[in-house]
């Protein structure tokens, strides 16, 4: 205790107790601000499920039912997560035209806000797949081209085709071209698989793997076509159709010129 | 009228017509100049594909209708050697069509059958050189002959070796053991499994052993595709079923019917297809065939976890995977 006390006289006691204080209500401060701001987003998010909810009501209630319980053309939302929700509107696959084998890709109907306040109701029903940070998905930074191959070749190629130009399922189903998707709408469709689409898990292909797919399937999309005519960039079965019409018909016609009499 | 047939008289050969050319000078003249005029055609095809070659950037891209942006460094090289090669081939034969001699000649066929001389003459000639050579005098050279033209047919049936080791039990044998542990492909990374959630796949090959590699003939036969139900939508059998786990079913990836790896997993239908020859497994019920030349479902993989948690497999296939052989037994 006295050491104490004669501590407390000393000469550079006071400015001390001064910077400890002003040091302690800074960061108070600090955390008190962030809590707050924290607030502030929860009211803000409130505001936006309340938009989605309304948004919902109007535009997906129909078929999805009125809590998002699903009914007998369309399935449950309640956990799909808000990645699901971006990628089928984002890409304007939801609200489906007509109910054949498969929704396609189209103009999307709802702009950039209102994709999100959807997505942030159906994320509210139950947890699920987030929408990927623009910040994760910087794949030209963080992926790497020739793994992203191996693994597409691997995980991706037999349906979306080896070079990202899709392919036919069964039943009029298809998987649709990657190419000129956005990264984003790539990421989610792997984590929620959508439609015929199978769900690659976190697990089996890391995040990192997934961005290197991306970065792949980008390399794929720039490639330029020397030849000029990509014909479809599906091998050889329209590269035969070509040869077997054109380039054979050409040896038909020349033969015919040979043979022909001379006059 | 008559009813006689009146016999059709034989017309002989049609008068010869001749060309043009061999007519009218003129013409001759203006065969010549076409011809000619193929030759430049080649010779600027050539100077295109040197120009080509040697001045434009290999980067460089123009657009033309129908073909798009094309390369114009490629277009120049290959519309350079089409345009010489084919005006060449053109003016030859246009040549040889216009201007060269052209004259109808008649081959007769003619017996196939020798002079009765030249076959007589041909007998004598081998009776004589076989005395000569004296094979019947000489049993010894007959017999060494014999046997080292006999031996020499061994030659290319020795040959036969070469193709390859037999496969001894490779066919109907996978890496799959009793505990393997399936890791991802690529990566090489064990699967526990809680990492699949359901409608998830996972393309999976069986575990190395410390200082053992990969082999694109193990890769052939080992590939497993893991697939996530929720364990009710299954219809399998007490047996089967005990070959899941908690919903993961693991099937071989080669198509029973060709080989191709099948892996185009719908996860709605919950049915592979095979993207070869469209065959149809449906999950469900341990990858029966519904659709397509496939004749048997795809082997299913016992599945169970280890001690650690990972996915293991809980025996070997119980039959080949893979395409139909001979000596297979089902």
């Amino acid at each position: 205790m006295k050491r104490l006390s004669r501590l407390r006289r000393h000469r550079a006691a006071g400015p001390i107790l001064l910077i400890f204080a002003l040091f302690t209500i800074g960061t108070t401060f600090q955390v008190a601000s962030a809590v707050n701001s924290e607030t502030q987003s929860v009211a803000d998010r409130a505001v936006t499920i309340e938009e989605g909810k309304q948004l919902f009501l109007k535009g997906c209630s129909s078929c999805h039912g009125l809590n998002a319980e699903g009914g007998e053309i369309a399935p449950s939302l309640i956990g799909v997560g808000a990645a699901s929700v971006d990628f089928q509107v984002g890409t304007g696959r939801m609200p489906m035209a007509d109910m054949s084998t498969q929704a396609m890709r189209k103009k999307p109907v709802y702009n950039a806000e209102e994709v999100n306040a959807l997505a942030t109701y159906v994320a509210s029903l139950a947890p699920g797949p987030e929408v990927p940070a623009d910040e994760v998905l910087n794949y030209e930074r963080d992926g790497s081209v020739a793994e992203g191959g191996e693994l597409f070749r691997t995980n991706c190629a037999m349906c979306h085709n080896f070079a990202a130009q899709g392919g036919a399922l069964t039943q009029g189903k298809y998987a649709p071209t990657l190419m000129g998707v956005e990264p984003k709408h790539i990421y989610e469709a792997m984590i929620t698989g959508p439609q015929s689409m199978p769900v690659f898990s976190d697990k089996t292909i890391t995040p990192e793997e997934k961005l290197s797919i991306i970065k792949w399937i980008k390399a794929a999309e720039s490639e330029p076509q020397l030849g000029g005519a990509a014909l479809g960039r599906v091998g050889p079965v329209t590269e035969g159709l070509l040869v077997w019409t054109l380039g054979i018909g050409l040896l038909i016609g020349v033969a015919v010129w040979l043979a022909m009499k001379a006059r | 009228m008559s009813n006689e047939v009146e016999l059709i008289k034989d017309p002989g050969l049609p008068a010869h017509v001749h060309r043009r050319a061999d007519t009218d000078p003129k013409a001759a003249a203006r065969a010549e100049q076409q011809v000619a005029i193929l030759f430049v055609l080649s010779a600027i095809g050539t100077l295109l594909l040197i120009y080509s070659y040697i001045f434009i950037k290999d980067d460089k891209f123009i657009f033309i209708p129908v073909l798009g942006n094309t390369n114009l460094h490629q277009l120049g090289l290959g519309m350079g050697m089409a345009i010489a090669l084919f005006c060449i081939g053109a003016g030859l034969i246009h040549w040889a069509k216009t201007l060269m001699p052209d004259e109808e000649v008649i081959a007769h066929r003619h017996e196939f059958r020798s002079e009765d001389e030249d076959r007589e003459e041909f007998v004598k000639t081998v009776k004589a050189g076989a005395s000569a050579a004296g094979l019947g005098r000489r049993p010894l050279i007959k017999r060494t002959l014999g046997a080292a033209l006999g031996l020499s047919a061994l030659t290319p049936l020795l040959l036969l070796r070469d193709l390859g080791p037999l496969p001894k039990d490779d066919l109907t044998k996978t890496s799959w053991k009793k505990g393997t542990r399936l890791v991802t492909d690529p990566g090489d990374r064990p699967i526990r499994p809680e990492d699949l959630e359901v409608g998830a796949v996972a393309q999976t090959l069986p575990e190395l052993a410390e200082g053992e590699e990969r082999t694109l003939n193990n890769i052939g036969k080992d590939a497993v595709l893991l697939i996530r139900l929720r364990p009710e939508e299954f219809n399998l059998d007490a047996e089967r079923l005990s070959w899941t786990h908690e919903g993961i079913i693991a099937f071989s990836k080669i198509c029973s019917h060709m080989g191709c790896a099948v892996a185009l997993y719908e996860q709605q239908t919950k049915h592979l297809l095979c993207p070869c020859h469209q065959s149809t497994f449906d999950v469900t019920r341990a990858a029966k065939v519904i659709f397509g030349p496939a004749a048997r479902p795809l082997p299913q993989l016992n599945i169970t976890v280890d001690e650690e948690g990972y996915l293991v497999a809980g025996a070997p296939f119980t039959e080949p995977v893979g395409p139909s052989f001979w000596e297979r037994s089902s």
